[in-house]
Parts: C-alpha cells; sequence; structure tokens
C-alpha cells in the first residue's frame, strides 16, 4: 500500500510567524483535500530563512503554544515543519518538527550549520548533536535539513539505521549556472537526490521554498526520487506548487531485493576505520 | 529569475511602480525592459535626463525603448541647475566634478519621481560596481539592482536576447559627462578585458599572482586588483562610530525583508 504525501512549496514571510501559520493552514487543508497522510514544508517555514538578530525573537520551545495551531491540524494529517527552536538551556537550533495525531512526535535539530559564502548560520544558532529516525505511517524516516543533505554520512546513517525515507526541508538559494544552461544549484541538488535514492535505496524528499529574502531567490524545485533512481514527482522551479506524490513501500522491499547494497553493507569495518582513526575504543560484539 | 526579483522585491518594500533612469544605454535598456515585464509597462516610468553634451542619438534610443516596451519616458533636463550651481562658484571645477553633480542630480529627479509608491531601479553593471566606476549616491544609488550581478559583458548578451536593438549594444559605453567622452577611453581598457579578469579574480577566486601566471598581462591585472580595492567604499555603507553595546550595522542585523510579504 502506497502513502500519499504532499510537499508544499511555499514562500515564508521572514519573521512573520503569526502570517506563517495562517499560511501553513491553508496549505494543510489543501493537502488534505489531496488525500495526503503527510504535509511537508521547507526548512524554517514557520519563521523565514536569513533571520539574522530576528533568530532570537521568533525562537519558541517545541511545546510553545505559538505552534499550537499546528498540532491541532496534525489531527488528520502529518505535518513535518521548520522552526527556530529554543531548548531548554536557551539555545538556537533550526529545526524541523513532525506533528501527528494532535502530538509533536519527532524533532530534528540541524546539524551542518553552513557559515561561509551566502550563509551565516553558524553565527545566529547552535548545531544539533544526533541524527535519529522515527516512524510514522510512511516508514522509517530521518530528516536533513539542507546542508545536512550535502554531508554523505547524513543519508548514509540514516539508511543504516533502517530510514526508508529520507526528508530533506531546505532553503536552497538558487546561483550558478551548470554546463548546458541549468541553474546550478539545481544540477546538484538532483545529482545528490539521486545518488542518495539510488545507492541507499530510500526515497529522497527534497523540499525547497520559493520567493525571495534580501534578494536571494530561493530556486523550488522539489522533488521525490524514488529507490530506484527516477524522479516520482517535482515541482516547477521558482513557482509555489502543491506537489503530490506517493511513497510505496513494496518499491524499497523490490530495489533492495534487486540491489542488496544495504543488507551487505559493513558498517563494523565503517566503525573500526573511524575509531581506529580518531583513537577511540572499538569493541566488536558479534 | 530577474523578473521575479523585481516583481518580488518591489511588493516587499510595499511599492508598485518603478523608476528607471533611461540614458539610451544597453545597462539600462535591459533594466527597465526587465522592468516592464516584471511589473507591467503602465507600471514602469523612465526619466531620460540630458545634459547639454547629451547625443541625440541618447535621446533617440531611448524613446525607441520607450514605444518597444511600452512604458512612459519623461524628459528631465537637467543642464540649467547643474550649471547654475556650478556658474556661483568662484572656483575652476574639474569635469570630475561635474560628472559627478550630474549623476547625483539624475538620481535626485529619479528619487523625486519615485514618491509615493516607486521604487529606484539601479543600473550599475557588475564591472562597474566592482571597479568602482560610478558616482557614489549618483548612478550607484537605488532601492533595488536587477543587473548589479552581470558583467558588462553578460549584460550585452542578455539585451540581445531580450531583443534591445543591437545599435544599443554594440555603441560604445559612455556616461556622457563630458562630449567624446567613453568608458574605455577613460578607463584605460575594454570591459571584455577588464571582465575576464575579473571574472577570474573575484568567481573563481583566482589570486592576482595566479593570474599573471596564467598569461594575464601583469600591469592590468594591478591596476584592476588597485581599482576594486580602492573603491571598495562605494559598495558598501557608510561607517558608523561603534560606541554602545548595540550599533546599527555592527551587530544590530536584521534583514532589510523583515516581515515583508
Amino acid at each position: 500500500m502506497s502513502v500519499r504525501i504532499a510537499i508544499a512549496q511555499c514562500a515564508p514571510a521572514l519573521g512573520a510567524v503569526k502570517r506563517n501559520i495562517d499560511m501553513h493552514e491553508k496549505w494543510i487543508a489543501r493537502a488534505r483535500s489531496a488525500g495526503a497522510r503527510l504535509v511537508i514544508f521547507p526548512e524554517l517555514s514557520l519563521t523565514g530563512y536569513y533571520l539574522k538578530d530576528l533568530a532570537a525573537d521568533v525562537a519558541c520551545a517545541a511545546d510553545d503554544p505559538q505552534l499550537a495551531p499546528i498540532a491541532d491540524a496534525s489531527r488528520d494529517i502529518d505535518i513535518s515543519a521548520g522552526f527556530v527552536e529554543r531548548s531548554a538551556d536557551a539555545k538556537l537550533h533550526i529545526a524541523q518538527g513532525h506533528w501527528s495525531a494532535g502530538k509533536l512526535v519527532h524533532v530534528h535539530r540541524k546539524v551542518y550549520l553552513p557559515t561561509y559564502g551566502i550563509f551565516d548560520d553558524g553565527r545566529y544558532f547552535g548545531p544539533g548533536d544526533r541524527f535519529e529516525t522515527y516512524t510514522w505511517a510512511g516508514g522509517t524516516t530521518g530528516v536533513a535539513i539542507c546542508e545536512d543533505l550535502w554531508h554523505v554520512s547524513t543519508p548514509y546513517l540514516y539508511a543504516a539505521a533502517g530510514a526508508t525515507i529520507v526528508l530533506a526541508p531546505s532553503a536552497s538559494p538558487g546561483r550558478g549556472v551548470a554546463e548546458g544552461g541549468d541553474l546550478g544549484t539545481a544540477e546538484s541538488c538532483r545529482l545528490m537526490d539521486r545518488f542518495y535514492a539510488s545507492y541507499l535505496t530510500v526515497y529522497v524528499v527534497y523540499v525547497n521554498r520559493v520567493g525571495h529574502e534580501d534578494g536571494i531567490a530561493f530556486w523550488g524545485g522539489s522533488e521525490i526520487v524514488a529507490p530506484d533512481g527516477t524522479v516520482a514527482a517535482r515541482a516547477p522551479e521558482f513557482d509555489e506548487d502543491l506537489l503530490i506524490g506517493e511513497i510505496d513501500p513494496e518499491l524499497v522491499a523490490r530495489e533492495r531485493a534487486r540491489n542488496p547494497l544495504l543488507r551487505d553493507e559493513r558498517e563494523d569495518i565503517v566503525l573500526r576505520n573511524i575509531a581506529g582513526r580518531l583513537g577511540l575504543p572499538f569493541d566488536r560484539r558479534d | 529569475m530577474l523578473v521575479l526579483f523585481i516583481r518580488d522585491e518591489t511588493a516587499k518594500a510595499r511599492l508598485q511602480r518603478a523608476v528607471v533612469g533611461v540614458s539610451g544605454g544597453v545597462d539600462s535598456a535591459v533594466t527597465v525592459a526587465l522592468a516592464t515585464e516584471a511589473l507591467g509597462p503602465e507600471k514602469v516610468l523612465g526619466l531620460f535626463t540630458p545634459y547639454r553634451v547629451s547625443s541625440a542619438e541618447s535621446r533617440d534610443h531611448a524613446y525607441q525603448l520607450s514605444r518597444m516596451f511600452g512604458f512612459a519616458l519623461e524628459e528631465v533636463p537637467i543642464t540649467e541647475q547643474v550649471d547654475a550651481y556650478f556658474r556661483v562658484r568662484k572656483e575652476k571645477v574639474d569635469k570630475v566634478r561635474i560628472g559627478n553633480k550630474m549623476a547625483r542630480e539624475r538620481k535626485s529627479i529619479e528619487y523625486d519621481r519615485s514618491w509615493p509608491d516607486g521604487i529606484v531601479l539601479g543600473t550599475s553593471n557588475k564591472t562597474e560596481l566592482l571597479l568602482g566606476y560610478g558616482t557614489q549616491f549618483g548612478d550607484m544609488a537605488s532601492g533595488i539592482n536587477p543587473v548589479g550581478d552581470l558583467y558588462k559583458t553578460q549584460l550585452r548578451e542578455l539585451a540581445l536576447s531580450i531583443g534591445i536593438p543591437e545599435a544599443i549594444v554594440r555603441k560604445p559605453p559612455t556616461a556622457e559627462l563630458w562630449e567624446g567622452q567613453t568608458d574605455e577611453d577613460e578607463l584605460g581598457f575594454t570591459y571584455a578585458d577588464a571582465d575576464l579578469i575579473l571574472y577570474h579574480m573575484v568567481d573563481r577566486r583566482l589570486r592576482p599572482a595566479e593570474l599573471i601566471e596564467h598569461g594575464f598581462d601583469a600591469q592590468l591585472v594591478t591596476r584592476i586588483r588597485e581599482l576594486v580595492r580602492r573603491n571598495h567604499y562605494k559598495r558598501v555603507m557608510p561607517l558608523i562610530a561603534k560606541l554602545s553595546l548595540r550599533t546599527v550595522g555592527h551587530d544590530f542585523l536584521y534583514p532589510r525583508d523583515w516581515e515583508a510579504d
């Protein structure tokens, strides 16, 4: 039985949380009428991305009442959305929550905070320190927020831990020109999505936003890439879109039967190699 | 992308119209054409602001663009006010000062005509911005600039691809600050040569020594690098003396599109 999901390729307003919550409710309603079991929003969808000092102004605890409308809306459809989380010890994180049946069931804190070129995440946010999978109706899932996905180890760790879906909420600025005239960023992202999906035999659900912040254009192009490397659905570039697609656990099973890379993966060798190099003890338990 | 940029950032500034100084040259031609596509020609005002040394060809080109892209073009001569200002100064005035005054006069008219619901579009290209070949708070000033990340060479190609007439694209670039002036004579090198060096220096991050190793003219590389460095002040906000614990521009850092729709 395949599971229908929806990607909300939207344009959040920068620093206007209340307005963004209203905007989310509209997209959630559309996803619900389209029969989706999950609707996924881009990175920092409730706050906007280039927040600078606004980050502290819009931050809240994961259980803050201002996020209650999202929890409420999740009674009959799962919701994955982005916000600035203020942890119990008052650190700010770029976070993606997953709400289901009226409750927050998982939070991923962005681990890799790009702080170079046009990015300044590390100035305003603290890094997350774990990659944890969780399970919902669509299967076992790991969340890779934007730069997290660019680190090969992130989807690898998720796949090794049993994920069949990698959700990648992003705020990717469009720039550069690829050979042949495509947008440079689009080419890099598509290459990445297809590579991870095919070689880790997982669904890669790439969720990018659109719109501008201070002259920078987010390019959209959200897509669902299946574990056989085919693009199951792709949204247009630069325009808002509700992208509907299916996650088919049978396809994961068929691909893994045909191509048992994960079954044969030697995590012990990976771990021994890294532990040895870092001088950490490695205890092999057979 | 540039059309969406103009449309989106104009709306985020809560403005509806665009004002563009149309000189008859290729930079403002591309800017005004993009603006008409983004906002509709009825929301775009072109301003042709001739000084007495401005050529008839420039005027023809400005009007030709207005007919082609359907935007209203207003002619506001600046000769009288610029000359009146310098007439009362009992001193010899360098032509650079007159050129700067003209550029700032034009921009003050663009800002005036943008009131109350228009945004002034910048027309400085990446080559000019990097070389600092422009007047601070004059032609370099704007609300938003759609062409500032395109080298002159790229801008010419874009111009041809969106139907700007060849005569406008191919004529020698000039600021028309005095008669017979051309940019390339004044700079002492061509845009094509400068753009190639700037592309490798800025976009590809090669150091001057590496460029020279790759066969670029050492003198030209050094000259261009010096222009980029010396004129950097024109590309940044004025410095503010840091005193308190939170200072505009230093550690009071909010995005410009703060809560903008």
